[in-house]
């Protein structure tokens, strides 16, 4: 018989039965859906109540284009964004920025000044559209902008709905989109929190993500750990402030992958709720119900995508849908089919936001809360992931924790040897990648021949360029120069940095001077190169 | 052989570099790994500290047609145009007959297998 392993690890039996089972007690492990420990998911009634929120990435060229992206995917049923920034803005460098050259518009939208920002959400009314941000190192200049253009647009603190991501320990782990040294990063992540605690009470102020940990090469059971170490790590901070738990906790979210085996990724996610409402309960001491609660966006996963014959990849983010609607997921997102050599195109969007629509309408998968509950083999394999996601938070604590395995590089060392692995494998074939190591077809990858390419405009970077220096010539230059030397003057202290950020958005100052003047006073970031 | 596997630009993304790197220590050749956000200047001048006598560019943001041309260019200026330079990452097929004007002598696009990448760097000369 073949032997077969859970990505985790472990060998999966061939047939499952009530043997595998007899130490589940349903009250103490499963419960009810709504209900600690949450094992079943963090609603009473889930889809049959309210649909997962879709939400697909995008982001590219100039604020404009992006904004007329949006709004063709809202138009077809979207109904919340997912922003992409370039690379400079991820990394506080304006779009003329010397190191920026060739990156502006390329992997998300160009964001340099507040007028950016207002024509990227120009008719998308933020009382109405939750937005989350994908960004990190930049979060707290980026989230103050984006409060800014609320306000402007006459929507009150309190109904603004958005989820900047600003997860920066999982950049050091794997994104790479970090700047300063390791804890003003933390302290920026911080400052958000408690800005958007307190006055932005809808906001999810920090969304942990372990998808990007594993499409950098970790395992099932590392993502959820490492992902709930990260939680931790920033809930200490927090409480380190005076915040008491139940001020932040409850806007925490998440942010994970499904790509894979469809019932390993369930039990992930039903162990990961267990675990997370264990740990806020009993270690933390939460005592507000949705402290307890691992809200989390599913989906993604571009690593389980292949270049070869591109089109079966539609095949593939069906497969995600599903898995990620049987794991409890509250938003979904999908990587497009052509993600592999390009840029989404608008049919390759239009045809992942169709797959969870599928998926939600036609499928039956939506139709009751946790199907697989019950299940033999799903209630055993979320036991073994629960024990096996239990070891790698004991391995994170003997690297001296994840905050210290960030600084020292273990943790950036063990994903990669982890990627290394799973590539050995698909070269033996121990791990199947139809059209890549089986079932190989005689078309030879080459993706121009048979898809639609996003081609490069070289006229967003003259237009981007252009309206930042428009923006710089007309706005007030002192009142900008004084916002900034109060952002290097918070920096130097320790008062919260969001009052003089927003401040600095406000009077048009770019997010390059804002980046800078932190950057002087914080330094940059030294990478422990491991590998 | 010794081998600078580099991330030029801003992408921060590194699973491949890491992987290819771990792939070539494997098949014995020494191999130095640059880290992430290195400018073309900072590469080229590792690769000629170092005494390498092949550079791998790794670039999946797009920018690979400029990076690559300022580190040939940058090489050529400092009298150490025989060092090899090979580029993997996301590149397009339209890009790859463009790079290899340039003087890069091979290009891994995505989906090449890791094993084929390592008899690529096998083939290469010392210097």
């Amino acid at each position: 018989m073949k032997e077969i392993k859970a990505h985790a690890g472990f060998p999966i039996a061939p047939v499952y039965g009530p043997a595998d089972v007899a130490g589940v007690d349903f009250d103490r492990d499963i419960g009810r859906p709504g209900e600690y420990p949450y094992t079943r998911g963090i609603h009473k009634h889930m889809y049959r109540d309210r649909l997962w929120t879709m939400r697909q990435y995008v982001g590219f060229g100039t604020p404009a284009e992006t904004n007329s992206r949006f709004k063709y995917l809202m138009a077809h049923g979207q109904d919340a964004l997912n922003v992409a920034f370039d690379l400079p803005t991820q990394l506080g460098l304006d779009s003329d920025d010397p190191k920026a050259e060739g990156e502006v518009g390329r992997v998300g939208m160009a964001i340099d000044t507040l007028a950016d920002m207002e024509e990227a959400f120009a008719g998308i009314p933020l009382d109405r559209v939750s937005v989350s941000l994908t960004i990190n190192g930049m979060a707290a200049p980026i989230t103050a902008m984006y409060y800014a253009v609320a306000e402007k647009q006459g929507v009150a603190a309190e109904r603004v709905v958005t989820t900047p991501q600003n997860d920066i320990l999982k950049e050091f782990i794997a994104r790479g989109t970090w700047i300063y040294p390791v804890d003003p990063s933390l302290r920026l992540v911080a400052d958000l929190i408690e800005f958007s605690a307190r006055h932005y009470p809808r906001s999810n102020p920090v969304s942990v993500c372990g998808y990007h940990i594993r499409e950098a090469g970790c395992t099932t059971a590392q993502e959820m750990a490492y992902g709930l170490a990260i939680a931790a790590a920033y809930i200490e901070l927090m409480l380190a402030r005076g915040m008491a738990v139940d001020d932040f906790a409850p806007r925490i979210s998440f942010n994970f992958t499904a790509w894979g085996k469809i019932f390993e990724e369930v039990a992930k996610f039903r162990a990961g709720r267990r675990l997370y409402a264990r740990m806020l309960r009993e270690r933390f001491h939460a005592s507000n119900p949705k402290s307890w609660m691992f809200r989390s966006l599913i989906g993604g996963g571009g690593s389980a995508f292949a270049v070869q014959e591109p089109e079966n990849n539609i095949v593939r983010g069906a497969y995600i849908a599903l898995a990620a609607s049987l794991s409890g997921a509250q938003t979904m997102a999908l990587p497009t089919y052509d993600e592999a050599y390009t840029i989404p195109s608008p049919k390759a969007q239009l045809i992942a936001l169709r797959t969870m629509q599928i998926c939600a309408e036609e499928s039956g998968a939506a139709d009751t809360v946790d199907p697989l509950a019950g299940s033999y083999y799903v209630e055993s394999l979320t036991n073994a992931m629960e024990t096996r996601i239990g070891e790698e938070l004991a391995s994170v604590e003997r690297m001296g924790g994840i905050v210290e395995a960030v600084r020292t590089g273990a943790i950036q060392a063990e994903v990669a040897r982890q990627a290394y692995l799973y590539e050995q494998k698909v070269v033996s074939g121990e791990i199947p990648r139809v059209a890549v190591n089986c079932h190989v077809g005689d078309v030879p990858a080459e993706a121009d021949r048979e898809v639609e390419l996003y081609a490069f405009d070289s006229k967003a970077h003259a237009a981007q360029l252009a309206k930042l220096e428009r923006t710089r010539a007309q706005r007030d230059g002192s009142a900008a120069r004084t916002a900034l030397r109060r952002v290097a003057e918070a920096a130097r202290g320790r008062d919260n940095l969001m009052d003089p950020i927003m401040e600095a958005v406000k009077a048009y100052a770019t997010l390059g001077e804002i980046a800078q003047a932190m950057r002087d006073v914080f330094g940059e970031h030294k990478e422990a190169v491991k590998f | 052989m010794k081998v600078l596997i580099a991330k030029p630009g801003l992408d921060g993304h590194d699973r491949g570099a890491k992987v290819v790197a771990h792939a070539l220590r494997d098949a014995g050749f020494e191999v130095v790994y640059s880290g992430l956000k290195r400018t073309p200047d900072e590469i080229v001048r590792e690769a000629i500290q170092e005494d390498v006598d092949v550079i791998g560019l790794s670039v999946l943001s797009g920018a690979h047609l400029l990076l690559a041309r300022r580190i040939i260019d940058g090489l050529r200026t400092q009298d150490a145009g025989d060092i090899a330079v090979v580029v993997g990452g996301i590149i397009p097929p339209r890009d790859v007959e463009a790079l290899k004007q340039l003087g890069v002598r091979h290009v891994f696009p995505m989906g090449t297998p890791l094993p084929d990448i390592v008899k690529a760097f096998k083939k290469e000369p010392p210097r």
